[in-house]
């Protein structure tokens, strides 16, 4: 009896921190929809009288919000894609290969995912310039397809050195090739995993700040995290314009939540177990 | 495990040996060369030039003329940059260690708590409440948080006077004496939900049957937490604590958005630091020395996480 009695009161605690996570966001919905004067006048807690969105859409022209989201999906799919091809081919080389000197090579490649950005980012952009590359949405996509594939290669290693080798024999035995096997039998076995880092490769590029807002500087090419980061750093927008561009930036956060979230979860206990 | 798994190949080798027999295992190291190559040009080499670089003198344009350890003689001076790291201290507090403390004791509650007596899937729901600032773009988190702490009428100030707290409302990003707090709470805010899920994961490989003898035993919860819980998902406490803390080292969009550093410099990090040393002092050599101490701070963390979690599997 005890027990139920102080049940409700942790409960009840567990509750309210939950909600004090998600305030922020209901807040942001809330002032997204109400009209600067209406903000002057009632301030940030009041419920709105209408459903005002002009404040949107004149954010939504300013930033040319549709060009920033094209511009983020287009660079985090290509990441996403082009990077799990590169850990499979890495991790097929070391998870199944069992190649030479692999614990090295596997070494190297969790201290490239280690390294931090800040000692990589003058030297990209230099030499970004010297290619020509500068600017463009194709140096941010080489850049983090190498970085996320250095996660992806340490992960899917692990995964592929498990791989059952009765499968690899029985497909060596019936005169398959390795270039055969890795697409025909380890890529459709290990597609769970290769779902998981593609979820991930996307989002976390999308998420990225510094790179991008150091590569890229025109309009036609920023992202949607740069391109909101960058507006409020320089601090031009009023309140209504602040949460528009608040709830345009968490809007695309929740879809790819609802959409993966046990992808999402699932993939986190997979990469921390290793 | 391994061993065996090594003769399979070399069995698998040998069944396959129409062709020439030039070590089979070799061979797979082919498709190692698209990696290798896009790795010595995006990671290797800009490294190696920022390792270079910061014994330079350099402002980006011309050459850079050799200087030695000027840079890091300058950095030992330098208060600006012993404050950004004395403020990295507070993110590892902040980014670190009360999201773990704070996670193990959540994701315990929710674990052996909700979910046994309200239903995993209760228990799911307010763990996606925490998690979602997780999915946030760290630069929309800044957004968000700059507009609730803003001093007029930020949300954070406008609650105060509601619930008649007026004299505790504050300029809670443009205080020097407050900003790093205010930092340090968003990031608590950001960062909760990452050790929450993993621990919730882990504690679902721990036998069930020791909470019931515990029970049996008349543990109560906080003893089962602590004999119990803890010991079992130590890797994941390990993991946590070096991901986390490798993150707060890191920590730039957040403080590029809620602060710049400021003000006076209350909130700067090396990341900053390094950042407008680099693109808006640009002095690069300088910048890159900065860069390059962050790197051996963090990959000596990285080293001591990896042994720690060596050292519990073994």
């Amino acid at each position: 009896m005890t027990t139920a009695l102080r049940r409700y009161p942790v409960l009840i605690a567990l509750c309210v921190a939950a909600l004090f996570m998600i305030v922020p966001f209901l807040i942001v919905t809330v002032n997204a929809f109400k009209s600067p004067a209406e903000y002057a006048q009632n301030g940030p807690l009041s419920l709105p009288d209408g459903l005002y969105t002009q404040g949107l859409k004149d954010f939504w022209e300013r930033v040319d919000f549709g060009q920033k989201l094209v511009n983020s999906v287009l660079i985090s799919g290509s990441v996403a894609v082009l990077a799990v091809v590169l850990s499979v081919l890495n991790a097929y080389a070391i998870g199944i290969g069992r190649i030479k000197g692999r614990t090295w090579v596997l070494a190297f490649f969790v201290l490239a995912n280690m390294l931090p950005q800040e000692a990589l980012v003058y030297p990209v952009y230099y030499l970004s310039k010297e290619v020509g590359l500068y600017d463009t949405r194709l140096s941010v996509v080489i850049v983090f397809t190498v970085i996320q594939a250095a996660f992806g290669t340490y992960l899917l290693s692990a995964v592929l050195g498990q791989f059952p080798r009765e499968i690899l024999e029985a497909a060596r035995i019936d005169g398959a090739n390795k270039w055969q096997v890795l697409w025909r039998i380890v890529v459709p076995v290990s597609r769970p995993t290769l779902g998981v880092l593609l979820v991930f490769f996307f989002i976390w590029t999308w998420n990225e700040f510094l790179l991008p807002l150091v590569m890229l500087i025109s309009n036609d090419n920023q992202t949607v995290s740069v391109a909101l980061g960058v507006l409020q750093g320089q601090r031009l927008m009023d309140a209504t314009m602040t949460n528009a561009a608040a709830l345009l930036g968490v809007l695309p956060a929740i879809v790819f939540f609802l959409v993966f979230q046990r992808t999402l979860t699932r993939g986190i206990a997979v990469g921390a177990v290793k | 495990m391994t061993v065996t798994v090594e003769r399979g190949t070399r069995v698998a080798g040998r069944s396959t040996a129409q062709r020439p027999p030039r070590r089979p295992r070799d061979s797979y190291a082919l498709f190692l060369l698209p990696g290798a190559l896009a790795f010595l040009a995006v990671i290797v080499l800009p490294f190696v030039m920022n390792t270079y670089v910061s014994f330079t003198d350099w402002q980006g344009v011309g050459s850079p003329t050799w200087s030695g350890l000027a840079n890091y003689r300058e950095l030992m001076d330098d208060s600006e940059f012993w404050a950004s790291f004395r403020h990295s201290l507070f993110m590892v507090v902040a980014m670190a260690a009360i999201p773990t403390a704070l996670g193990l004791v959540l994701a315990a509650a929710l674990f052996d708590f909700v979910g046994k007596h309200f239903g995993t899937r209760f228990a799911a729901v307010l763990r996606a409440c925490f998690y979602l600032p997780q999915v946030l773009p760290i630069a929309v988190a800044g957004i968000v948080w700059s507009w609730i702490l803003a001093p007029d009428n930020g949300s954070l100030n406008a609650l105060l006077k509601a619930i008649g707290l007026g004299s505790w409302q504050q300029d809670w990003l443009g205080d020097p004496d407050l900003a790093l707090y205010s930092v340090m709470g968003v990031m608590v805010w950001v960062q909760l939900g990452f050790p929450l899920v993993i621990f919730m994961a882990g504690l679902q490989r721990v036998d069930p049957q020791l909470y019931e003898a515990a029970e049996l035993d008349g543990a109560g919860w906080w003893r089962r937490f602590w004999h119990i819980t803890l010991p079992q998902i130590r890797p994941e406490i390990y993991v946590v604590l070096t991901w986390c803390s490798i993150a707060a080292l890191k920590v730039f969009g957040a403080v590029y958005v809620l602060t710049k550093g400021g003000p006076g410099g209350a909130t700067n990090v090396p990341s900053y630091f390094s950042f407008t040393t680099f693109f808006e002092k640009t002095q690069v050599g300088y910048g890159a020395a900065i860069s390059t101490v962050l790197t051996v701070i963090i990959l000596a963390l990285s080293l001591i996480g990896l042994k720690l979690q060596e050292r519990t599997d073994a």
